[in-house]
Order: structure tokens, then C-alpha cells, then sequence
């Protein structure tokens, strides 16, 4: 267990300059993730065209994990498809919960969550955001949980 | 000079930490390479050998189940199980055997007194009152039998220091209040209430006071009597005891007049289909088996936290307190929550640009535990501002060694974070 591998610079410096932070008025989709355990938590916004999209952005207030997670994955989302969302969430999932996990394509700076599964307890705060982005493209209103 | 007189005038002998600790078989792990430094006693505390001993040493030599056989085994499990009401008897000064009643924990003990107390004679209208400090064991069981009842459930509220204002408590109390329920110490902040204060506020107006004891019990010597409380409940897994187990204590009239809570055996008098009638107290709410295997276990802690001394005990945590307060208060950005005049060996903070569970995760690397959360306290968090903190929990196995790797640990998540 190496902390350094858990707070690798990528994480620590999208925890403390969070890219994509802040509401998104209108939005075409909205979702929000509570880790009440933790006191994490998030809202999500998504601005769609057509079946892309446009823009993604989030606020809310949680550990130096789910902080850098939701700003990595805001990063590497927008202007991309509703499958690519669905890809990347699919790849990431295994990159946070199976050993030794190869991603099957390049996930950019998402790969510096591969850390976060030696570390059971924190998986949760790195996937919070992930679900509330499904929940926000599927348009349901129940605040989505990872605890 | 008389050997008596030497005797009072001589300081007590100090307190041996290093052989206390050697009582505590997991004290000796390690974790993550580093020996473990176990600083999450609020949430549950370790067991000393005597206490693992006499689980097994029951299961090997005398398990059969109470209060049914004839047998040599069943009697024996009955006594050593009856043993240990009397001595939680002792250990909180209850008159009598009779308001000892053994549950699941504090947890369990509180919905007792909810559903089986406060219950039938809630009305429309009447309420409970509770303080801004309480775990969420002692608030959601009072929402409950409210929702229940259409009773209505009042908040006293706390201040900065983390106190619960007395005058607010006092104002609070109406001609509708049916309870109090209190903690004694808040598992958040350390509170340690005055509660004598509060009982004789509610007592003025006829109303009887309920105190969570989960915090209290392991540090402070707990007297029912002089409290003059009515009802007290405490969990045997705070107080270096086995998790599954504990008390509820309640005036014997009290109790007496209350309807039984869950039903099945051993509760029960007779059984006809017409009608049942129902044991004597404490029995009438110990239906089913009981956790007889950890009662017995939970007696070797009471043995073993009286034969430390309680007094001696609370001393050691006291100095442990203050050191830590001291540490912990010297780094940059840290900000105590919950700075009360008489606080039990417990620090809450939050160390600004840290999020609380990045700090335990660091800690927990270099073998140091502590709890990062709400604790069961969300409304304690909503006070503060703060939607989490870390709590360092100490007990009398605890080190000033081990506060200084508290420290140690804090100033390296500050500069991981920088």
C-alpha cells in the first residue's frame, strides 16, 4: 500500500484546482451524488446536442478522490457521445475495482485513478461521480449513493 | 505518624500504560508495517485477554441455554449469566437486579424505552426532548414512536464550545414534555453534559430523563442512584466488553408498569392461546436466548475496568486529553470542534485543504486509526458547518507516544495537500 500511489500529482492538482467546477444554467441534464458517510457530495450537470455532449460540469464539496474524479472525468467527457460515456464508465469501473485491469483503450489522465483500488474504502469516492453522470443521462431525480 | 495518614497524603501510583497495554493481545499487530495505533475507542473500544478468555472459557466448559434446564450445565450458564446482572447492578449502583435489563446495546435500549415507555402514553400534541448533541440512536427512535403517536419531537440547542444551553433545555421544557433523553457524553464532541443539572430541571416539572451512557460508562464512574435518573442505557463494546451486548437501566416502577416490547420465550409467565401472561422483570423484556456468552464476557470487563481503577482511569485520560488538545491545537490549520469545559479523552477537527477521509486514509497508512465522518451525528456536522470531521478517540491503553504520531501524521497530509 503506497500512498504516492493513491495521491499522484494528476489527483492533487485536479483536487485543488477542480476543472469544469461550477453550475451549468440551463442544463439539459442534472444529477446529484451524496456519500452521506462520507460527506461527499456533488451535482452534475450535463448540456446535450443531439446525442452529444456539449458540456459537463459539477460542484460540490468532498474528499481529495471524489474531487479529482469528477473533474478528470468532466475533462475527458465533454464534447464527447452518450456511448462514449458509457464506454468510459464501463472502463473505469474496472480500472477502480479489478486487479490488474488494462484498460482496453487510452484513458488519458483517468488512469491515475488505478491507485484508488488498493485502497477498498475509497473506491466509492472516486465512482460517486460516475453514477450521478448515469443517473443525470438517464434523467433520474433520486440522489444516487456509491456507500 | 500514623501508616494510615502516610498512606492518604501519597500521590496514587502512577498508571503503568506499558503493562496495561500488554493486556490487549491486538495492541501488539501492526498495521501496514507500522505498530497499530487503535485511536477510534468512541466508536468501539479493544478487549483485554481476560475478556476473550472468558467467551471461550464459557463455550468450553459451561454453554447450555438459561433459565430452562434442570441440568447441571443450564444451571451453571443460568448463574454465571445472573452473575453478571448483579455485578452491572454494582457497577452503576441500581437498587436492584430487577431494573437491570440486558439488550443488544444502547441502541436497542433506547427503542425500548420508546416504544414500550414513551409509546402508550404519547398523545397528539405531547413531546419528547433531546439535545443538538445526540447520536442518531438517540433521535431517530424519539422520530419514530413521534410519527407513531403524532407526538412532536423538540431540540435543545447546543453552543459554540459545544454545551447544550440550559436556559434554551429549561425554556423547552413544557407542560407537554412526556421525556428527556439525553447523552451523557457526546460521541462527537466529548461533551460530557451535566446532567444532574438537566434531571433536576425535568424532575421540577414531573418529567422523566432518559441518558445515553455509551460514551459516559467507560470512563467515568456511573451512580443511577445519586444521578437520580430514570432510565440509563449503555453497549458493553465501549467499555472493553463484546459487541452485541448491553443495558438498559429503569426505575423499577417504571419498568413495571411498561407493556413487554418483543415477545417469545422467556418473557412469558404462561402461554394459552387466550392470552399469555407475562414474567417478572428483568425477564418480561429478555425474550428470547440472549447473548449469554457475551454477557458472561461483558462481567470479565467490568472486573477488569474496576480492577484498573475507574478513577485512575479517567486520570490517565484526562493527561491524555490535554496533550493531545495541546498537539493538536499547535498545527496550522487545525480547528478543534467542540471545545467544552468538561470533556471526555476525544478530538474532533478538521484540518483546513484536507478533506477528513483523505487525513484517515494517510494516518491509516502509517497504522494509525482514527474515524473520519459524520458519527452519527449529522445534525452536530450541520452546527458546525463542517460536513465531516476527524475524531481521535483515546482510552487508557492509549500513549503520548502515540498522540505525537497523531501529530506527526496531520503535518504530513497538510504538506501531501500543500
Amino acid at each position: 500500500m503506497d500512498l504516492k500511489d493513491l495521491y499522484r500529482d494528476v489527483i492533487i492538482d485536479h483536487n485543488r484546482k477542480p476543472r469544469n467546477f461550477g453550475r451549468l444554467e440551463p442544463a439539459d441534464a442534472h444529477a446529484e451524488g451524496v456519500n452521506p458517510l462520507c460527506g461527499d457530495r456533488l451535482d452534475l450537470y450535463v448540456s446535450l446536442e443531439g446525442e452529444r455532449l456539449r458540456d459537463v460540469r459539477f460542484e460540490g464539496k468532498g474528499c481529495a478522490i471524489s474531487v479529482a474524479s469528477a473533474s478528470l472525468m468532466t475533462e475527458a467527457l465533454k464534447g464527447r457521445t452518450r456511448a462514449d460515456a458509457r464506454r468510459y464508465f464501463e472502463e473505469v469501473h474496472s480500472l477502480l475495482t479489478r486487479p490488474g485491469f488494462e484498460p482496453s483503450f487510452d484513458l488519458g489522465k483517468l488512469a491515475a485513478l488505478s491507485g484508488v483500488r488498493e485502497f477498498p474504502a475509497r473506491v466509492k469516492c472516486a465512482s460517486l461521480c460516475w453514477h450521478t453522470l448515469n443517473a443525470a443521462l438517464a434523467r433520474r431525480t433520486e440522489p444516487v449513493s456509491t456507500e | 505518624m500514623s501508616a494510615p495518614a502516610r498512606q492518604t497524603r501519597e500521590p496514587p501510583a502512577a498508571f503503568d500504560v506499558e503493562r496495561v497495554r500488554a493486556d490487549f493481545p491486538i495492541l501488539a499487530r501492526e498495521v501496514n508495517g507500522y505498530p497499530l495505533a487503535y485511536l477510534d475507542n468512541a466508536a468501539s473500544s479493544q478487549r483485554p485477554l481476560a475478556v476473550i478468555e472468558a467467551e471461550a472459557r464459557y463455550y468450553e466448559q459451561t454453554h447450555a441455554n438459561v433459565h430452562r434446564g434442570v441440568h447441571t450445565l443450564s444451571q451453571e450458564a443460568t448463574a454465571a449469566f445472573e452473575a453478571v446482572r448483579e455485578k452491572v447492578r454494582g457497577f452503576i449502583n441500581a437498587g436492584s437486579t430487577r431494573e437491570v435489563i440486558f439488550t443488544r446495546g444502547t441502541t436497542e435500549a433506547i427503542n425500548l424505552v420508546a416504544q414500550s415507555y414513551a409509546r402508550p402514553r404519547l398523545m397528539p400534541g405531547d413531546e419528547i426532548l433531546i439535545s443538538w448533541l445526540e447520536h442518531h440512536s438517540n433521535i431517530v427512535p424519539w422520530q419514530l414512536v413521534c410519527e407513531q403517536t403524532g407526538a412532536q419531537l423538540k431540540v435543545a440547542p447546543i453552543d459554540e464550545r459545544g454545551e447544550i444551553r440550559f436556559e434554551q433545555f429549561e425554556r423547552l421544557l413544557s407542560p407537554r414534555t412526556r421525556l428527556v433523553a439525553l447523552a451523557h457524553v457526546s460521541n462527537s464532541l466529548g461533551t460530557v453534559v451535566p446532567v444532574r443539572q438537566f434531571i433536576a430541571a425535568a424532575h421540577a416539572r414531573a418529567v422523566p430523563v432518559l441518558l445515553d451512557g455509551a460514551q459516559a460508562v467507560p470512563h467515568v464512574a456511573v451512580d443511577v442512584r445519586a444521578l437520580d435518573v430514570d432510565f440509563y442505557t449503555f453497549s458493553a463494546h465501549k467499555m472493553y466488553g463484546p459487541t452485541g451486548v448491553g443495558v438498559l437501566y429503569g426505575r423499577e416502577a417504571l419498568l413495571e408498569a411498561m407493556p413487554p416490547w418483543q415477545g417469545g420465550g422467556d418473557m412469558i409467565r404462561s402461554v394459552r392461546f387466550e392470552k399469555s401472561t407475562y414474567n417478572v422483570l428483568p425477564h418480561k423484556f429478555e425474550a428470547g436466548t440472549p447473548n449469554i456468552a457475551g454477557v458472561v464476557a461483558f462481567g470479565a470487563a467490568i472486573d477488569y475496568l474496576l480492577g484498573l481503577g475507574l478513577e485512575r482511569v479517567a486520570a490517565y485520560e484526562h493527561e491524555l486529553l490535554e496533550h493531545a488538545t495541546a498537539r493538536l491545537s499547535a498545527i496550522p490549520g487545525v480547528r478543534l470542534i467542540g471545545t467544552a469545559r468538561d470533556k471526555s479523552a476525544l478530538v474532533s477537527f478538521v484540518l483546513e485543504g484536507v478533506h477528513p477521509h483523505d487525513l484517515g486514509t494517510i494516518l491509516d497508512a502509517e497504522g494509525i486509526a482514527i474515524r473520519t465522518g459524520h458519527h452519527c451525528a449529522m445534525p452536530v456536522m450541520e452546527f458546525y458547518g463542517v460536513p465531516a470531521t476527524a475524531r481521535a478517540s483515546l482510552a487508557f491503553y492509549n500513549t503520548h507516544a502515540e498522540i505525537g504520531r497523531l501529530a506527526a501524521g496531520i503535518e504530513r497530509a497538510r504538506k501531501v495537500f500543500a
